[in-house]
């Protein structure tokens, strides 16, 4: 099919513009007359709450750029330097610490939301394939960043992480050598994850984030009752019934969004700025030391769901490698959640007793876990995370049996609101 | 140019000889880049071996040196400490130290040269802290059983003072035992072999 220039025959400069790159056509197929169900609820607030944390963390590290100097010697007191002597350096600083946070918080819900309302289902696997790759991703991103101020929590965090490659059999300790570009995590290490951190990863990130909304785009939005808006189309117009121009009605509903996430966010930002020792913690305002461990090493919170399972699982035959495929294994998982979904309905509205109660469960469990995934370890710590560990894989591995048997409820022709 | 009597045999060689040279200059080129991620010559430089005189450490006590960027302990294990190590055998996942986690030249149970110092790297087999040294014992907070050790905060690895792990916790194996020699009775050298061995 050849491409027509200019189809809607605009004219004078947006004329000129539009006969030679799809300006208009763009700006009505994703906004003016893309047709959203009108029944979106508070659950769709993230989607675009995400993509604004993102031009956050963007811009804002930017900024922090133009002051950060990456280097063992120089990393952490260009930190204190950005904090203490640049003009609102300390703010840019905390906006971009912060939405980092925020940046998994807004995630998380927005996962969440896809789970309750099966937004991954036909004909929306690739949405969901380009979500969970942006989750690991953004997961990458993040650990490079948290290393970047080189503070003792940074450090030792880095040598963790870092040492999770040298469980791999045989060339694992080559590996990590090599990832660290040293014998121990130090300036080569902390440059290359500068390098990755501001170049690499954000070019990935914007990228699957195109992908992730085209893909949204191509087949239209899911909605709380999980019905396909397309199926009914005003004969005449050839625009769903249930359908409403995403510009103006959802960028205006999606302010009222901004305007609450943003009264949080600010409230944090400039009354809490560390999170209460959760979105900076107090060993990483101390310099990286190669001698001494912080008493109790945490990785950052949104962490805690993964690492708990890291450290759940015993080692044996001689390798510690089982706690990182656990790990890794709880991340993958993500990506086959269309395909282990046999359910006949989408949205949990019209899902039985089973499924409600086996997410209700994954949810609860997965706040567990992330909290026991920060306490320090203990015998009490490790039964509750290895509970949880398998609480959390039975919800997806059993997913094929109970979303099959599950008692569905018919659904309606229409959104119901 | 003519679209007539097309040699598809040749074009399909031609195409799969252009791919497989393409490929094999793509894997030339990227070759560079993966091999600058190593260690430069500085960072190998920085490898030497470190000299420690051990003629002031206290029995009871630990120094900590640094070579190739990580802690290097040596405890100066007092008579009791070595006893303690026979009573928490039955904990340990491998109390003969059978893994390779020292040089050859270490057959002592006790996995060190002289057994009154103890040398090892600081740093926990299982993702690379540091671990504590908790010489207090009884600690049942730590291990019903204990008898003075390394506890690592990070997962909760729990070595005793020779570096051998207990069972049930993450770390799989004993701490590493770097190579080393003495220069005098009391002088070490970190980073080099025995020249006798």
């Amino acid at each position: 099919m050849a491409i027509t220039p200019n189809p809607y025959k605009t004219t004078g400069a947006l004329g000129w513009i539009d006969d030679r790159f799809p300006l208009t056509k763009m700006w009505k197929e994703h906004l003016s007359e893309y047709y959203a169900p009108k029944n979106f609820n508070f659950w769709y607030f993230f989607g675009s709450l995400a993509l604004l944390v993102l031009v956050n963390q963007l811009l804002t590290g930017i900024f922090l750029t133009m002051h950060y100097k990456p280097g063992a010697e120089t990393a952490f007191d260009s930190v204190e330097y950005i904090m203490r002597d640049v003009p609102w350096g300390n703010v840019i600083r905390y906006m971009h610490s912060t939405g980092a946070s925020a940046f998994f918080v807004v995630v998380f819900l927005h996962m969440f939301r896809g789970l309750m309302y099966g937004s991954y289902q036909k004909p929306r696997e690739l949405i969901w394939v380009f979500g969970a790759l942006i989750f690991l991703v953004l997961m990458a991103e993040a650990f490079c960043g948290y290393v970047l101020p080189w503070g003792n929590m940074s450090y030792w965090g880095a040598a963790v992480i870092i040492n999770l490659f040298g469980t791999i059999p045989f060339i694992g300790p080559d590996l990590v050598t090599w990832i660290q570009g040293d014998f121990v995590p130090s300036d080569a290490t902390l440059n290359r994850l500068f390098s990755i951190h501001v170049i690499a990863l954000p070019f990935v990130l914007v990228g699957l984030v195109v992908a992730h909304i085209l893909a949204l785009h191509e087949v239209g939005s899911n909605n709380p009752d999980g019905v396909e808006i397309k199926k009914k189309k005003d004969p005449a117009t050839g625009i769903p019934l249930d359908g409403i121009p995403f510009h103006p009605y959802y960028t205006v509903k999606d302010m009222v969004g901004v305007a609450g996430f943003l009264i949080i966010f600010c409230a944090v930002l400039f009354f809490m700025p560390d999170g209460g020792g959760y979105f900076l913690e107090a060993p990483n305002f101390t310099p990286a030391s190669q001698t001494n461990t912080p008493e109790h090493i945490t990785p950052a919170w949104y962490f805690g769901t993964y690492y708990a399972m890291l450290r759940a699982t015993p080692s044996f035959a001689g390798t510690q490698i089982w706690g990182v495929i656990v790990m890794g294994a709880a991340v993958v998982i993500l990506f086959f959640v269309p395909w282990l979904d046999r359910s006949k309905v989408k949205s949990i509205r019209y899902k039985g007793a089973l499924s409600k109660i086996a997410l209700t469960i994954f949810a609860i469990n997965f706040v567990i876990l992330n909290y026991y995934g920060l306490q320090p370890p203990s015998d009490t710590v490790q039964l509750i995370s290895q509970i949880g560990t398998i609480l959390y894989f039975a919800f997806f591995l059993l997913m094929p049996w109970y979303s099959k048997i599950d008692k569905t409820k018919p659904v309606p022709e229409r959104v119901t609101e | 140019m003519s679209n007539e009597g097309v040699d598809g045999n040749r074009r399909r060689f031609l195409t799969t000889a252009t791919s497989v040279v393409g490929a094999a200059g793509a894997a030339a080129v990227a070759w560079p880049f993966l091999a600058s991620l190593k260690p430069s010559a500085r960072a190998k430089a920085l490898g030497a071996p470190v000299i420690a005189d051990l003629s002031t450490l206290e029995p009871g006590m630990r120094a900590t040196y640094l070579w190739r960027g990580q802690p290097i302990w040596v405890v100066r294990r007092t008579p009791e400490m070595l006893a303690g190590l026979d009573k928490v055998t039955g904990d340990l996942v491998d109390p003969d130290s059978k893994v390779g986690q020292q040089p050859k030249y270490i057959t002592d149970k006790s996995r060190a040269l002289k057994p009154e110092y103890m040398v090892m790297k600081g740093v926990c087999t299982h993702l690379g802290c540091s671990p504590i040294l908790r010489t207090d014992h009884p600690a049942p907070e730590i291990a019903a059983n204990w008898q003075g050790g390394f506890f690592c905060p990070c997962h909760g690895s729990k070595f005793d003072l020779a570096g051998r792990v207990y069972k049930g916790v993450p770390a799989p194996t004993n701490i590493v035992v770097p190579p080393h020699r003495y220069e005098t009775d009391t002088v070490v050298v970190i980073g080099e072999d025995p020249k006798t061995a």
